[in-house]
């Protein structure tokens, strides 16, 4: 509520961490995709894209030191996504639980 | 928050200071030049911007309906041919719904009233306020434009792999429109979710809102998260379509279906857009012609959300035919059953508030016993639709088209044309005639279901949607439907008519002349171009008739 509130001063060092975390996670992700682990060839990719995702939205977007309205805006717009792709997945993932004679 | 006003006001100021002389104290009066309409930052004047905007394209859809009941009063498609129908009805389908039914009621009452009600000076962005208009004009151009470059034969839900690969319309012209207009629902819904966030005036808490407020709140939500889904789907089209990309073409490796998932999921919560803001405007109309406070207020206010999340959770519902997993069609068919809870929440309550109230057949009350009329219909005949076993019989055929145009058209012309009725004092400074008004809306509400019941009929039957030929033995009922569009058509012309009178010679209107609460009613009719003098306090809950009445009866006897 309060807007005079001036923003946040991130230490240069927490910039600098996050930086390094974000190059080994792609270093991992290019590693990974050299090795077949079958099933789970994606989850793992879709993992390390989300928690490098989160550590741009949370630290380079600030998110994270933000009031509570900016956290619930970050929050509904993945429930939307999670939403968008699972209904669409409750389809997909059943269609062929039965074979119908139109099928 | 205080610096929210201070800000808005002075970057008003800094705009009036360029003209000279003009008249603050009346926002029609502060200016007649072009320019200060069309580079207008003021929150009331882009409201008119809107109205002449949907107006006029509700002229445009309004006359190719027109022409789709006249075509089918013969069995035999003699008036156009087939491939003509196919644009015909498409082109209607888009304009009605892009152009007018989305934007109608937040564009043109939510603009003019959000900052009124809540005690601010105006929206938390006017410039972006301007710019949706400008991007919602430049969009419904280019779809107008489409129509002239040839049309298109899609349908307005531009299923694919039709869209993508047989039609030979202007798909791509029209889908542009379609995403232009996208940005302005953004915009609009971004404006309404900030404004109502941070520019409350004091002691405006989230509880002493007036319920219009809480549901455009609701809609600007599912604006922000919905449009953009449905403006990516629209450019796969056009991707797929263009460069041959395989997203939904089952030959080039895509699947139909996600084009009806993606699609969906947009536009089952856009017929929520099209009618919260409605029940909000229903909201107070019930309160002020029964002089009463509304029943449930909480459960109103919450059951707007409600409607915004569920609407969310049943897109699949127009997919259940369509070879979508059964499994999921159960899903979606139970998930659309709770939509019915909150919308029966508001019907009940709107109900409940008129028991021992004081009521009066005001024009916009006789709207709003309209809109409760073709709601219930409409809504109801949509957990017909909503079973399985019921949709395999019904799916596509005229007992969709006659439930959707209750649920959506009905209840948001209703609704439009009641914040009309109701609103034009304040937002004109004149009175319409009364009697005019009341003979207009009981025509509309007549002509609408003489239009739209025989289609039930038709659709139960076996009539089939987008066929311009049909058997004989259904031409009795396409006849009265025909009959039905005509009554409907003079009933519309008629509130043209008598309010463009009353700009010029209508009686001049009182601030409050229907004795209702809320703070747009305590500012001049017109308001002034700030809003407020100062920004008012707010110290009660709303729709508070004992004050209300104790003011009027002290500004009698003065």
């Amino acid at each position: 509520m309060n807007h005079v509130m001036p923003d946040h001063v991130v230490p240069l060092r927490v910039y600098l961490l996050v930086f390094i975390a974000l190059i080994i996670l792609t270093a991992i992700t290019v590693q990974v995709a050299y090795i077949d682990l079958g099933l789970l060839n994606t989850p793992i990719a879709i993992i390390i894209a989300s928690i490098k995702a989160s550590l741009v939205v949370l630290y380079f977007m600030h998110v994270r030191y933000s009031e509570k309205l900016i956290l619930l805006v970050v929050f509904v717009s993945i429930f939307t996504l999670i939403l968008l792709f699972g209904f669409a997945l409750s389809d997909y993932l059943t269609r062929y639980w039965i074979m119908l004679p139109i099928r | 928050m205080s610096t929210d006003h201070v800000e808005t006001s002075a970057s008003i100021v800094s705009v009036s200071r360029h003209e000279h002389d003009i008249d603050t104290s009346n926002y029609l009066k502060a200016g007649y030049t072009l320019k200060s309409w069309l580079l207008t930052v003021d929150h009331k004047r882009i409201a008119l911007l809107y109205l002449f905007g949907v107006t006029f394209f509700f002229i445009i859809g309004g006359i190719l309906a027109f022409l789709i009941r006249l075509e089918l009063v013969t069995p035999k498609g003699d008036l156009v041919s087939s491939d003509t129908y196919n644009r015909l009805f498409t082109q209607h389908g888009i304009i009605m719904i892009f152009l007018f039914l989305v934007p109608a009621i937040p564009g043109v009452f939510g603009n003019f009233l959000i900052p009124l009600m809540i005690g601010a000076r105006d929206l938390a962005f006017p410039r972006i306020n301007l710019a949706s208009w400008y991007m919602y004009m430049a969009g419904a151009l280019l779809t107008v434009v489409s129509m002239a470059m040839g049309g298109v034969d899609t349908g307005w839900t531009f299923y694919t792999p039709y869209s993508t690969t047989f039609s030979n319309g202007a798909v791509v012209t029209a889908g542009l429109g379609i995403f232009i207009i996208g940005f302005s629902s953004v915009f609009t819904g971004l404006n309404f979710a900030v404004t109502i966030h941070k520019m409350r005036a004091p002691g405006m808490t989230w509880f002493r809102l007036p319920l219009f407020v809480w549901a455009h709140y609701a809609t600007s939500l599912i604006m922000l998260l919905g449009t953009p889904v449905l403006a990516i789907t629209i450019l796969l089209v056009a991707v797929e379509r263009i460069w041959k990309v395989g997203l939904f073409d089952p030959s080039l490796g895509g699947d139909p279906i996600l084009f009806q998932h993606l699609f969906w999921f947009y536009s089952h919560p856009a017929v929520y857009i099209m009618i919260l803001p409605a029940m909000g405007v229903m909201s107070e109309l019930f309160s002020t012609f029964s002089k009463k406070p509304v029943f449930g207020y909480e459960f109103i206010a919450m059951s707007s959300l409600a409607i915004a999340i569920v609407g969310f959770f049943v897109w699949g519902h127009h997919m259940l035919v369509s070879g979508q997993s059964e499994f999921a069609g159960l899903i979606f068919s139970a998930l659309s059953f709770l939509v019915a809870i909150p919308s029966a929440v508001k019907v009940f309550n709107w109900t409940a508030t008129l028991y021992k109230g004081s009521i009066s057949f005001s024009t916009p009350m006789i709207y709003a016993f309209g809109f409760i009329g073709l709601f219930a219909i409409g809504g109801l005949t949509g957990l017909f639709l909503a079973c399985l076993g019921m949709d395999y019989h019904v799916h596509d055929t005229y007992f969709v088209v006659a439930h959707f145009h209750y649920v959506m058209v009905g209840a948001t012309i209703m609704g439009f044309l009641g914040a009309l009725h109701y609103w034009w004092p304040k937002m004109t400074g004149k009175m319409y005639p009364e009697g005019w008004g009341q003979l207009a809306a009981i025509v509309i509400f007549l002509g609408f279901n003489f239009t739209f019941f025989p289609q039930f009929l038709l659709g139960y039957l076996g009539m089939p949607r987008h066929y311009h030929e049909y058997v004989p033995e259904f031409q009795i009922l396409h006849i009265l439907s025909s009959a039905g569009a005509m009554i409907l058509g003079i009933g519309y012309l008629m509130p043209f008519t008598y309010l463009a009178y009353s700009v010029f010679y209508g009686k001049k209107a009182p601030a409050n002349p229907w004795g209702a609460t809320g703070l747009e009613w305590r500012t001049p009719s017109p308001p002034p171009v700030h809003n407020f003098d100062s920004i008012p306090t707010v110290d009660s809950k709303p729709y508070d008739y004992r004050t209300i009445r104790e003011e009027l009866s002290h500004v009698a006897r003065a």
